[in-house]
Order: structure tokens, then sequence, then C-alpha cells
């Protein structure tokens, strides 16, 4: 059966769409929105409420909606709860309702009516405030029940865009206030954006038989739209909704780009607007009344049946109540009459206003001094029960009810920023205050219900703020002349609720009846905060757009009370859902972060390299031969050094070129030890302190010139350590002329490391003199490699004998396989990041990040003899401090495992007894710990509370899944302390 | 109501935040910035010349006013020079930037 209606409505009856609900093929017209198109096929029965699994119909007409929650497409590109209201008709649309287990018309849940025992109100304080373990029990019940729709299967196929918008003037609402704003502002010059939730501009100019100059809105509408895209400072932005308004003019909106371009290659757009001034025209919406049974299909707003007839021109209803306490609704029952339907009209009120009178034929039945005082039907609503002040019940069938309890303006985005609301007595709601600095509410959203003041306003303030802003005058608008208007929601008696048996609803979607409040207050709760949470009023994805305000009005009756002594629950953003997709935007998969790859990259995956992420680079971590596992390719790595040549991609180390007279001042503030004396060609390991004393970074820095050096930073501190003394030259030393500039991506290094690394490198052709004599250790050489320029540093973080080759990284890839081809007559073996771990903490040096944390100081390490007395640097006067020179403090050591073959866990905690009781006594912890291949044990690095003085002690090494483990504190050098073999 | 109302704020629409204004670049969105803390707190010139008291009051102690401070931020996602700039702890409004080898007033 249809409820379409053979004319009327701005649908395009030429452009049939096919979509299915619950499997059901069904068909509607573009310009439907789900919602309409369902009503339109007669279908008011969408759903089952989350907890009590009653039937449920289509309510609202936009983002209110609380019931319509359906489940939209397939797979990884399927949407859950999307409002029937809010979502434009496709072609091949799959909806589906998403509470109905095992279907809609069946549930067998509802048979069971468990969801109102295992949910009373309060329930989520209550379970999870204790008793502990009962949210466990609870959860596997309610699982399956509590369903909010389905999420996608795989990662969502769609693409989204982000985009930056400023502007002068940003108007949000695409009625005739935001449009008469707009037109307003035609050839100011100010750069005018106007932004609209619907895909169809017009507001409540779409359901109004309102004329302008004395045609149907429609021409208006068309002409203004006309002159908008025409102007050359207008932008316009449909399909947008204005989710959020921040500080200083800054607000969120999602822009769905399929609604106005079927076939864009993106989904959505999120636009981060700033603008100058803003105007908000967002509209109102109708609240129902409560009452007994409020919830059947077949119930709903009277806009929202007002707007069914005049924008879808589907009846959704032929024998209809229209139950109302102000003038609003009967603009509905005459549409309605219009359509054909049977109306009688129930008013709480002892007559309705002049204007509405009029709207109504004659002989139609009206019934004051009445209230809808309960409801029947099952899956559609059959009949109302009508009580009358005098006593007398009245009992009616019916297959439709329009409810009209008044209007609140969506003040959703001038609260947001902090605006105050007031209430407005007339209307019996909140209205903004228009507080907030270059920001105006106009329209219904400001309260303003006539179609002639939201003009006036619109154009009003469009011209106010463009004075404010300097422009010059704009086109001149004349603002068209209203007539044939509907009356608004004047003479309005505020009516919250309906006394009498049965559940009445304030909170749809929550299933949160007025009962549930009563309890709230019984069990003594007062602020409508905590009535709100307490009873999960307003908490669904409508966000209370319904409930809010008559939960207020609830309370205030209950408790005897102004609903201004009460104050109201705070909008915070979004209006609507939004979709992460859009706010995450393109910024996902590969290019959720940069990925840094150094010059050899490709010759690491066709080896085989197993790879780790340090920091943005992407680097080998070792290289396993057929049959290895990580430890065994480790190992190997690790011997080839010794006995070889051992080659690593250095590449990714950081290193900053220091320019300047002052360059050599620079490096004596920011390193704790002596730079005065370092020749032209040598090379100095640096340790860099925080102002707090702790270490924060350590490296090489070559003299490369007279005023020229290279500081070697690490891997992950070279961004840091560039902003750091940045930060220092320009915000306190801005006398210094010193200039620091990046280099790391210039050039690519290559590590030589073992005894046959100056043969190799000798075999590839250098004029650098590499003997010992002429390039000593802890010396760089500059020259030619292969036949490129190259800097070569003889410094060791192996042990062994090295020589870091860095050339320019466009050169460094024929390089790496020179040295690879060259090399296999030396053994040469590639090593990752995993090998030059193990063979750096042979040698106890220190990897910053791993094992000091920000709270280890060059005390803790041993390294005083880096600390020079002779001058200032940054946090040396810190160390100083009592706290620093305790002698008990973590100090830098050397674990053996008693048991050879025993890794210590990293993070293992350090104790002296383990049969001890909870609370331990903590002596200290793992940072570092490997098989250490040269030295043929396992072996660990870590901190032992005064632990220099404890070499030879036993302690324990706990953890949690390795157990009690016996150590022996060392000397953090284990491989090769006097050095030789790196001085070679 | 439900929440409290800070009457006090200034809202001047033409000062804020989301937009910082780089002396050298121009206004300029915020996420381009970093923060640097309070401005105008010297390193002392001869640190081991000061007690304890006084090394830490230089490191720790910052006045943290309710309403307009004197702060330090960095054009880090474009210029990458430090200016200083007058922001209010309140309304996260920022009134005035100015190089950093300006007189503040
Ligand atoms: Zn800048």
């Amino acid at each position: 059966m249809t409820c379409r209606l053979n004319q009327g409505g701005v649908i395009d009856r030429s452009k049939p769409l096919n979509f299915t609900f619950n499997g059901k093929p069904l068909t509607g017209y573009a310009g439907d929105t789900l919602a309409s198109a369902l009503l339109a096929n007669n279908i008011h029965f969408v759903t089952r409420s989350i907890k009590l699994r009653r039937p449920r119909g289509i309510m609202g007409r936009g983002p209110e909606e609380p019931n319509a929650l359906l489940q939209i497409g397939e797979g990884p590109s399927t949407l859950a709860d999307q409002r029937a209201t809010q979502v434009m008709l496709t072609e091949g649309m799959n909806a589906r309702s998403i509470n109905g287990w095992p279907s809609l018309e069946h549930d067998l849940l509802s048979a069971l009516s468990l969801g109102s025992k295992l949910m009373p109100v309060g329930f989520y304080y209550k379970t999870f405030m204790g008793p502990k373990g009962w949210w466990e029990r609870y959860e596997k019940l309610i699982r399956p029940i509590a369903g909010m729709g389905l999420t996608p299967d795989g990662p969502d196929p769609d693409l989204y865009e982000k985009r930056d918008l400023h502007c002068d003037v940003m108007i949000v609402g695409g009625g005739p206030a935001g449009l008469a704003a707009a037109a307003s502002l035609i050839g100011t010059g100010l750069r005018v954006v106007l932004a609209h939730e619907q895909a169809l501009w017009g507001g409540g100019l779409l359901a109004s038989r309102t004329q302008l100059n004395g045609q149907p809105a429609n021409a208006w509408l068309e002409e203004t739209l006309a002159a908008l895209h025409a102007a050359e400072n207008i932008q316009l932005l449909p399909s947008t909704s204005v989710f959020g308004h921040y500080d200083h003019h800054f607000l969120g909106a999602i822009e769905r780009v399929r609604e106005q371009r079927p076939n864009a290659p993106i989904r959505e757009r999120f636009w981060k607007i700033r603008c100058q001034r803003l105007i908000l025209a967002a509209g109102a919406i109708e609240r129902p009344i409560v009452l007994p049974n409020n919830d059947r299909p077949g119930i709903m707003t009277a806009f929202a049946v007002r707007e069914s007839i005049e924008r879808y021109a589907v009846l959704p209803g032929k024998q209809a109540v229209v139950f109302t306490n102000n003038d609003s609704a009967y603009a509905t029952a005459r549409c309605l009459l219009d359509a054909g339907a049977q109306v009688t009209v129930v008013d709480s009120r002892a007559s309705a206003g002049t204007a509405a009178k009029a709207m109504l034929p004659e002989q139609t039945t009206v019934i004051y001094n009445a209230k809808v005082c309960d409801t029947t039907g099952k899956k559609r609503i059959s009949g109302v029960t009508v009580r009358q002040t005098d006593g007398t019940f009245t009992r009616m069938d019916c297959d439709l009810l329009a409810l009209s309890g008044g209007w609140n303006p969506s003040v959703h985005l001038h609260s947001h920023a902090s605006g105050k609301l007031q209430w407005d007595e007339a209307l019996a709601t909140f209205v903004p205050q228009n507080d907030l600095a270059g920001v105006r509410a106009i329209g219904a959203m400001a309260g303003a219900f006539d179609f002639a003041t939201a003009l006036t306003q619109g154009s009003e303030v469009a011209r106010e703020f463009a004075t404010e802003l300097g422009s010059k005058a704009g086109t001149d608008l004349s603002l068209p002349e209203v007539s044939h208007a509907e009356p608004g929601p004047s003479q309005l008696q505020p009516l919250w609720r309906v006394a009498g048996k049965g559940p009445a609803f304030v909170d749809m979607q929550n299933d949160v009846k007025a009962t549930d409040i009563e309890l709230a207050l019984r069990e003594g709760y007062r602020s409508i905060e905590h009535v709100k949470r307490y009873g999960i009023l307003g908490f669904g994805t409508d966000q209370g757009k319904f409930g809010n305000i008559i939960g207020l009005g609830i309370v205030g009756e209950l408790i005897n009370k102004h609903p201004t002594e009460i104050g109201t629950t705070t909008y915070r953003p979004a209006w609507t859902p939004v979709t992460f997709g859009a706010l995450v935007g393109p910024d996902t998969g590969e290019l959720f972060e940069p990925i840094r790859q150094t010059p050899m990259h490709e010759w690491h995956v066709q080896a085989g390299a197993v790879f780790e992420d340090v920091g943005q680079w992407k680097r080998a971590r070792y290289y396993p031969k057929a049959g290895e596992d990580m430890d065994a390719a480790v190992a190997r790595e690790c011997l080839a050094t010794q006995k070889g040549v051992g080659v690593l991609d250095y590449s990714t180390l950081g290193k900053i070129e220091i320019h300047g007279p002052d360059a050599i001042t620079l490096l004596e503030r920011v390193y704790t030890n002596n730079w005065q004396k370092l020749g032209i060609g040598r090379c100095r390991y640096g340790l860099m302190l925080d102002e707090n004393g702790m270490v924060m970074d350590d490296g090489v820095t070559a003299r490369l010139g007279e005023q020229h050096y290279l500081m070697y930073t690490s891997t992950g501190g070279a961004a840091r350590v560039l902003s750091w003394m940045e930060q220092w030259l320009q915000t306190e030393w801005p006398d210094l002329e010193v200039y620091l500039t990046s280099v790391t991506d210039a050039w690519g290094t290559i590590s030589l490391a073992g005894p046959k690394s100056r043969e190799l490198l000798e075999s590839i052709g250098t004029d650098i003199n590499l003997s010992t004599e002429q390039f000593p250790f802890m010396s760089l050489r500059t020259g030619a490699v292969n036949g490129v320029p190259a800097r070569v540093q003889r410094v060791s973080f192996s042990g062994e004998m090295s020589f870091e080759v860095s050339v320019p990284a466009n050169e460094a890839a024929e390089l790496w396989a020179m040295v690879m081809r060259k090399g296999e007559a030396f053994g040469a073996t590639p090593y990752g990041t995993e090998a030059m771990h193990v063979l750096r903490a042979e040698k106890g040096f220190i990897i910053v990040g791993q094992d000091t944390d920000g709270s280890i100081s060059p005390l803790d390490l041993g390294m005083e003899g880096m600390i020079s007395a002779r001058k200032d640097c940054l946090g040396k006067r810190s160390l100083m401090r009592s706290e620093l020179q305790r002698p008990d403090r973590p100090q830098w050591v050397g674990l053996r495992p008693k048991d050879p073959t025993k890794v210590l866990p990293e993070g293992a905690q350090l104790i002296e007894d383990p049969a001890a009781k909870p609370p331990v006594a903590m002596q200290g912890w793992v940072t570092s710990s490997y098989f250490a291949p040269r030295l043929g044990h396992a072996f660990a690095l870590g901190f032992v509370n005064g632990g220099r003085a404890r070499h030879g002690e036993s302690l324990y090494a706990w953890d949690a899944d390795a157990g009690v483990i016996p150590v022996e504190i060392t000397q953090p050098v284990q491989y090769d302390p006097e050095g030789g073999r790196q001085r070679d | 109501m439900g929440r409290l109302w800070m009457n006090t704020v200034p809202q001047r629409w033409h000062i804020d935040m989301l937009m910082i204004t780089c002396p050298w670049c121009g206004p300029r969105d915020e996420s381009e910035f970093t923060y640097g803390g309070e401005a105008n707190i010297e390193r002392p010139t001869d640190p081991e010349a000061l007690d304890d008291a006084a090394w830490a009051d230089y490191l720790f102690m910052r006045s943290n006013p309710k309403g307009w401070h004197e702060e330090q931020w960095c054009h880090a996602h474009g210029c990458r020079r430090w200016f200083k700039a007058e922001r209010h702890t309140v309304s996260y409004a920022i009134r005035r930037t100015w190089p950093m080898d300006e007189e503040s007033s």
C-alpha cells in the first residue's frame, strides 16, 4: 500500500529509486529521505527499543530522530545507526533494522521481556559501582541484546578529505534566516560561507505554504539561490553538518559530498573553519508531549507529519489525532485534512489562537481542555484515550498521532562555545543570550518562528557585521513580503507529560521513562546533570534533542522548581555523530605517518632483511639466512664483525652541521666536556644534558674546519637536539653567530666494522690514507671513496676497528652494492640494528632512550670524567644538588646471569631476596639484555642502587613471566675493556 | 546552571589562539606552532654562584597567572623562529606577538 500523494512535494517523480528494507524490495523517489520513502511504503515500525524491545517507529524529521537508526549497506562500508530521517535515499540502498532478533517482527527477547528486568534505571551506575564482578555476569546476557548495529568487517574502502577554510562571515543554516543573511552579503567583497545540513536549501520553507511576494516560497528560494551561486564572494556548502563550535570562532563541519555528487571520489569532507563573524541560523526542533505508551509506531511530531505531507508528498496516516499545547500543530491538522485524512485535534488549552483556528474548517473536531492519556496498538498505533478536564474519557481509533509540545531552538552551536542561554517563558524553553562576541543566533534558533522576522534578522545581522568588518555596501536586497504563513508555537501552555498508567518515555533511544526520573529524584539526585547521568537521559545518538528539555520540565514539576533553577545540561560537540574516517581524512595506512627509508633500503629488502621502526625510519634489524631465527642471525652478524667485517647502514644517524665563529662556544655550552682543543679532522664523544642535569642525547662531533663542525646525534634524537640548540640560540644566546643545518638526509652512511674493514675500504678505492698513523682512531678525513666525495670517520660503536663512510645520499646505494661485492673476499656481512645493539652492550655503551629515561644523570652513568670543571654547560649546576650526589642513587652496571644461557627480560626488577614478601624493595632494573656472542654468555645492562661499589655482589632479577634469575653485578664494559681493538 | 560562567574572560573576536600571528609569517594555524613556556626567564650567568634554592627558582618556579601571560612560542612548522606572545590563560586569546629581541612593551 502506498501512502504517496499524487501531487505536491519537492520529490522527483520521474526518478524512482529502488531500495530494500529488511530484505523487502521497495521504491521511493529522488528527493526522499530513507524515512520518507519508508513512510511512503506505509512502514512506520522500523526497530525495537534497545532495552525493552518495544516496537518503535519513525518519530522525528532530522537529527533528533531517536528510533529510526538503521544499518545501511554491507561489508566494510556498512554504516550503523544511520538516522533514516537524515539519510538521502539512493538507488540500491540496503537498509536494515538494528534491534530485533531473530527478526524485527518476531523478537525473541521481547517475548521473554528480559530487558526491563535486566536494566533498571541507574543500571550503569549500580552495575559499575559494584559489587565487583557483576559486570562480567551481566555482560554475557547483555552483549547480544544491547546491539547498536554492526561495525564494518574490513577497512573503510571510502576516501575522505580534510580542508581548512578561512572566511569573514560564516553562516550556519540554509533556512530563510540564513539565506537572507547570505543574500545580504552578496557583493560586499567579504568572503562568506553558508553551510546547510540538508541536501536541499530552504529549511522550514520546504514544509510551508507561506507565500513570498505573493508566490509560493519556491520561487523566492530559486531566485535567491541563483543569486548566491552567481556571487563570487559566497561559498555554498549544502549537505554539510557543522558539528562543533569551538573557541575563537573555530568550527568543524562534515560535508557529505556524495549527496550532491553521487560519483564523487570522496565520501565525506571534514572542514576546519575559522571565521571573523558567525551567524547561527540552525533552526529549532519540535518536542513531543510525554504520555503513557507514547512510543508506538505511528506516533510522530506534528512537524514531522507536516513535512512528510508538504515536502515528500507522503500521508503517514489516514485517521489522525493531533495533540498539542500550542498553535503550530494546527498547520499539521490542516495539511492532513487537505491530503484526505480524518483529523481530530486534542488541545490541552482552553482555546487556540485566532490564526490557529483560522487554519481549520469549522466542522473540524477540536477538543479543548483535553489530553491524550493513553494509546493502543502493537506494531502500529490503533487508538488513543482522551481525557477531558471534566473527567470524561473518550476512546477513539486512529493510525497516526501527531504531537506538539512546543519547540526547542537548536542552541547547541551557541552553547558549544560557552554561550549563555536564557529561558523564554512564552516558548517554555532555552534560547541563546547572544552574548558571544562576533556571534549571533537568529531565526527559529533565536526563538523567532515567523518567517518575516527570520528574514529581517538575517538581513540586519548581515549588514551589521559587514559594517563592523569595514566592507562596502552589498547589492541592495529587498526582503520578500510574507503572507499565508502558518502560526508558530504561540500561546503555548507548558505541558511536559500526561499522567496515567503505562510507560511514558522521555528518551526513546535509551528507554528512559518519566517514572525513571521520579526514581532518580527519590534516590536523592537533584542536579539535572546527575539525573541525566544516573538515568542515561539524552545519552544516545540524539543527545537528548527530544528529551532534555522535557526531562528538565518534569524534574521541575516534581520538585516544584522553575526550570531555570534546575539549569540545563551542557551541550557539547558533536551536534550529530561524526564519521571517524572524515576526521582522519587521508592520514591512514601508509599515509598515517611519513615513512623514512635510507638510500640502501631496496638492497635490504632484496636481502630479506627484517625491518624495525626507529622513529619514522625503517631500519634493517637483521638479515636471516635460510633456516635462521633471529638469535642465530644476530649471533652470526655479531661474530662477523669480530672476525672479518660487518657492514651496517648507519644513514639514519642524525647529522647537524654547525657553522660560524661561535660554533665552538655553542658546543661548550651544550656539551658537558671540553671542545677548545679539538683539532681540525678530529672527533670527540659528547654528552648533552637538559637543564635538570639529565642525559638527553649523546654522539660524536667532528671538526671539519676552523668554524665548521659536524654533530652526530642518536637516530631518534636528531630533531629534538636541533630544536633544543635552536631554542637556546634564539631565546637565550642571540649574540652567538652560529648556524645549524640538518643534513641527516643529505648523506648516506655505511659503517664497516671489524679487523678487515681497512682492507675492504682500500679495495674499494680511496685517496684517503687509512693507516693508523695518518688516520688515527677518533678522527675524520674527507676525500674520495669509489670516486665520490666522502667523509670517513674512525669511531666505533661496536668495539671493533671501524670506518664510517658517508657519501652524498644519491651515491650511497651504489657504494653499498660495491661494498658488498668487494666485501665477499673479506667475509663482509651486513648486520642490522639488533646486532648493533648487542655489540655496543658488550662495550657498555648506553643507548639514550633505551638505557636512560630522562631521570639518569652522567653521575649515575659513571661519566663524571666527561664533565669539564673549567666551564659551565647546560645542566651542570643541577648535578651539584644533593639529591644527584647521593651515593645510593641507581648506577649503571653490567649484570651477568649466573646461568650463562639465561637472557634476562628487559625491564625485569632487581631484588635482594626472592623469598621476601611483597612489598619488596627494588634494588634496580634491567635496561638492555642479550645473549652476547663475542662474550659467549648472556649479558645485561641496567641500574643498581649504589651499583658501582657493588661489583661482584649477587642479586636476583625478577619478572612476572620469567620468574627469578640470579645475577652478578659487574662493570658495564665486558668486551675489550682496554679498547685496543677499536684503536688498532 | 550546569556550569560556571567566566564573566571576566575577554572575548574580543580579533584576538585568538587558534590562529597565531607569527611576527615573520603572519597569521597561521595554531597547529604549526610549539609552546616554549614563560618568557623572560633569564638563565643565570654564573649558575655555580647560586645556592640550590636560587637555582631551583630559575629551574622550576613560574608565575602561572590567571590572566595575561608572556610566553615563548616557536613557528616550528614554518619559519622555525622563536618569538614572544602575550596569551590569556583563561580565554587562550593571544593579543600580541613580537620578535624575541624586541622589548615587550
Ligand atoms: Zn613564521
